[in-house]
């Protein structure tokens, strides 16, 4: 057995594990914990093996069902798609962990959980597909797998203030994916196939108008999938509601798929347009600028989190618009750590909503006395994630810093100014959003484990302290809520799973930056390989179809074309330090 | 290649229909326009077969003869996820109905509170405790018109 056989694994495994786990129901806890845990860890040893195998020996591919591509799907990992696969498993895991201590916490046990653990799993395959697609069609299916699973996520508990943002949510979900469905009919009356390494072939034979306009139409669906500036309102207003393990997996991962799938589109099927490429930058920058904005004027913490995720998407989307292999390498970097900073950091407004009872910056203060490792636990992230010198989010950020400056046209030195001032404002966001919670003496008294209701009331208002503004809370549309819809149990210790899980998220966030050298070697490659796109379509192989008087045949595996590859493929020493770089864009003022 | 007239007509007027009942606030008309949209779109995907031929079925059409079998499976997949998601927005828009009576798509309570901000601070040189209070005016003046709480919602569940 090959490490190819193990491709389709992430997909598979999830999503018979979340039909066993409906299947039984709400009986046997412990056999229904162990399958989802087991599930996940089996994925992540799955994810680790396709990286290793992927970047020892290229791609590994599944042709499913053995029908050869492009007349049956294939799924592909490459460096990307098993790097992507590998930190989302370890990241589903953690929150998964996460999600049986606040579960058991608030004693919930019974319906809200029997529904949200099997579709967590459906979700984890969802996203397990569409890093692994090798197919536009199949990849629309993986996106539709994880926000129909995301659309029920949203909405657990069905409280009024979860139906409000869902129905927003799953209505911009809605557009975004029937606008994807739209591009892949253009695609396909364009081109005739839909295997992403044939379309790279037959692209090319595209008149350039046609082309931009497949390429942009694609790229408008995919944009609202990861937040893009123009089409990002939708995330701060759907996010912060959801339970926290919910908003922490769906912040550090769905946005990310729809960035991975830009990463994909724009190296493999439409590298090196100009025009898209200086489009990118300028949507790059107001993402940037627009969302940090907004970050800093959010007196709520989850709020304020949901803009810094809009802004930093930004960052990627600089990294895709570079299309170097510094750009590309440092954007993927990029995205992997800011998957896990943002997803410790929702993590941590859960746990901040547990101790103080809200996540409001203007109600809740000094909680570094009460819960010190908790000030600890989001002091580390939000660092990372503004981009202090030691940490992942500094390297990757110099990565894309250096990329800009190596492109030198006036617009990526505008970048680069951007993504500098956008990390600043980062840092006052974070900053100003500790201090007060954690920092400042405390403004109203901390509800405690006596003043809150006891698990079994369902007046929740009740829980909020007399005195203070937290009574006028009867509209309160960000409070803490379980997952299935009542207020947490607040106050009184803090479940060690949940402590546990956002810790590992921590640890695993530091240990990029221990682990640069190695993990920038992995991103490097990764470039190389994406810019190298021989490599991807001559691991799938798509036959050629012959047309004959009969209809088709199959005949030999397509060869690749002179001059299909952009990069100095012959020269794969990956290099950081910055030089002459191999192919320079035309255009481009050195 | 070439399409039928009729079928691009077609597509343009469920896809404009469609944009247009997405544009309203009321929920079941935004499932309409989906719903609207999404036949729109399998429709221009049916188009992208080309003109219609024989059914693709070996042995019974002569293959040249074959139409393109590939947009009709595609269009079934669309269908059956549209299918699921208009049941799930459907049940959103009856929950939506039963908690507030109506089932209108509704503003975000921390944005107005946002945008009301600026009366909240002007509001802060009256008195000693005032931002608090100002806060909590703006936060009345946003309640008048914004969704019961998540308790109403839940004893009326109970």
């Amino acid at each position: 057995m090959s490490t190819a056989d193990l491709v389709p694994l992430p997909v598979v495994l999830p999503l018979l594990a979340a039909g066993t786990k409906f299947a039984i129901g709400v009986r046997w806890p412990r056999l229904q914990r162990a399958i989802s845990v087991g599930t996940l860890t089996a994925v992540l040893v799955v994810a680790v093996l396709l990286l290793i195998a992927a970047d020892r020996h290229g791609p590994q591919v599944a042709a499913i069902g053995g029908w050869q591509p492009p007349i049956g799907i294939v799924l592909v990992a490459d460096r990307l798609s098993a790097l992507m696969l590998a930190i989302s498993a370890a990241v589903t895991l953690c929150v998964l962990v996460y999600s049986y201590g606040q579960g058991s916490a608030d004693e919930e046990e019974g319906l809200p959980l029997a529904v949200f653990h099997p579709t967590y799993l459906v979700l984890a395959a969802g996203i397990s597909n569409a890093f692994l697609a090798g197919d536009l069609f199949n990849l629309y299916v993986g996106f539709e797998i994880l926000l129909v699973a995301s659309y029920v996520l949203i909405t657990l508990g069905g409280t009024a203030s979860r139906i409000r943002s869902g129905t927003t949510y799953v209505i911009v979900s809605l557009l975004s994916s029937l606008l994807f469905l739209a591009a892949i009919g253009l695609v396909y009356g364009a081109t005739g196939t839909l295997n992403l390494a044939d379309l790279a072939l037959k692209l090319r034979e595209l008149d350039p108008d046609i082309r931009l306009v497949l390429e942009l139409s694609l790229l408008l669906a995919f944009g609202i999938k990861a937040a893009v500036f123009p089409m990002s309102a939708w995330l701060p207003d759907s996010y912060p509601t959801a339970p926290a393990p919910v908003t922490a997996v769906f912040a550090g991962l769905l946005t990310k798929v729809g960035v991975y799938a830009v990463i994909r589109t724009e190296t493999l099927l439409f590298p090196d347009d100009d025009r898209v490429a200086a489009l990118l930058m300028v949507i790059a920058l107001l993402t940037m600028v627009v969302g940090i904005l907004g970050a800093v004027a959010q007196t709520d913490v989850k709020r304020m989190l949901s803009f810094t995720l809009v802004s930093h998407i930004g960052y990627m989307i600089f990294g895709v618009a570079l299309g170097s292999q510094l750009g590309l390498s440092g954007a993927i970097f990029y995205a992997i750590h800011h998957i896990t900073i943002q997803t410790t950091l929702f993590l941590t407004a859960g746990m901040i909503e547990r101790v103080a009872g809200s996540t409001s910056s203007e109600r809740i203060g000094g909680l570094a006395k009460t819960a010190p490792l908790l000030a600890i636990l989001f002091f580390l992230p939000a660092m990372n994630l503004a981009g202090i010198p030691p940490f992942s989010g500094f390297i990757g950020k110099v990565a894309l810093i250096e990329g800009g400056v190596q492109d030198g046209s006036w617009l990526a030195w505008t970048l680069v100014a951007g993504s500098v001032v956008t990390s600043l404002l980062t840092l006052y966001a974070v900053g100003k959003a500790w201090s007060r919670v954690f920092w400042r003496s405390p403004r109203v008294s901390l509800p405690t484990r006596d003043a809150a209701t006891g698990p079994g009331t369902l007046a929740g208002e009740a829980a909020a302290p007399g005195p203070g503004p937290a009574r006028g809370g009867a509209g309160e549309d960000v409070s803490g809520a379980t997952i299935g819809g009542r207020d947490i149990t607040r106050g009184g210790r803090m479940p060690r799973l949940m402590t546990g899980a956002t810790a590992a998220l921590v640890v695993l966030g530091l240990a990029f930056t221990v682990f640069a050298g190695p993990l920038t070697g992995v991103t490097d490659r990764a470039a190389v390989e994406l810019r190298d796109r021989a490599g991807y379509v001559r691991a799938v192989a798509p036959v050629a179809l012959l047309r004959t008087p009969d209809g088709y045949v199959i005949g030999p595996p397509a060869t690749i074309p002179p001059g299909f590859s952009d990069s100095g493929a012959d020269d794969p020493a990956p290099r950081r330090t910055p030089g002459p770089r191999a192919t320079p864009t035309p255009g481009a003022t050195p | 290649m070439s399409v039928s007239l009729v079928l691009a007509i077609l597509v343009g007027v469920l896809v404009a229909g469609g944009v247009v009942l997405l544009l309203e606030r009321s929920l079941t008309r935004v499932l309409l326009g989906a719903v609207l949209l999404g036949n729109g779109i399998n429709v221009m995907i049916l188009t992208m077969g080309g003109v219609a031929k024989e059914a693709p079925i070996i042995g019974e059409n002569a293959q040249a003869d074959q139409n393109d079998p590939l947009p009709q499976v595609m269009i079934l997949t669309a269908i059956v996820i549209t299918f699921a998601v208009t049941a799930f927005l459907l049940a959103l828009a009856y929950r939506s109905w039963q908690l507030q009576g109506h089932d209108e798509v509704q503003d975000d309570v921390e944005d107005r509170l946002v945008a009301t901000r600026r009366e909240a601070e002007e509001l802060e040189d009256t008195g000693a405790d005032a931002d608090l209070e100002a806060a909590q005016d703006a936060r009345a003046a946003v309640e008048e018109t914004a969704s019961p709480d998540d308790d109403a919602a839940i004893t009326r569940d109970a």
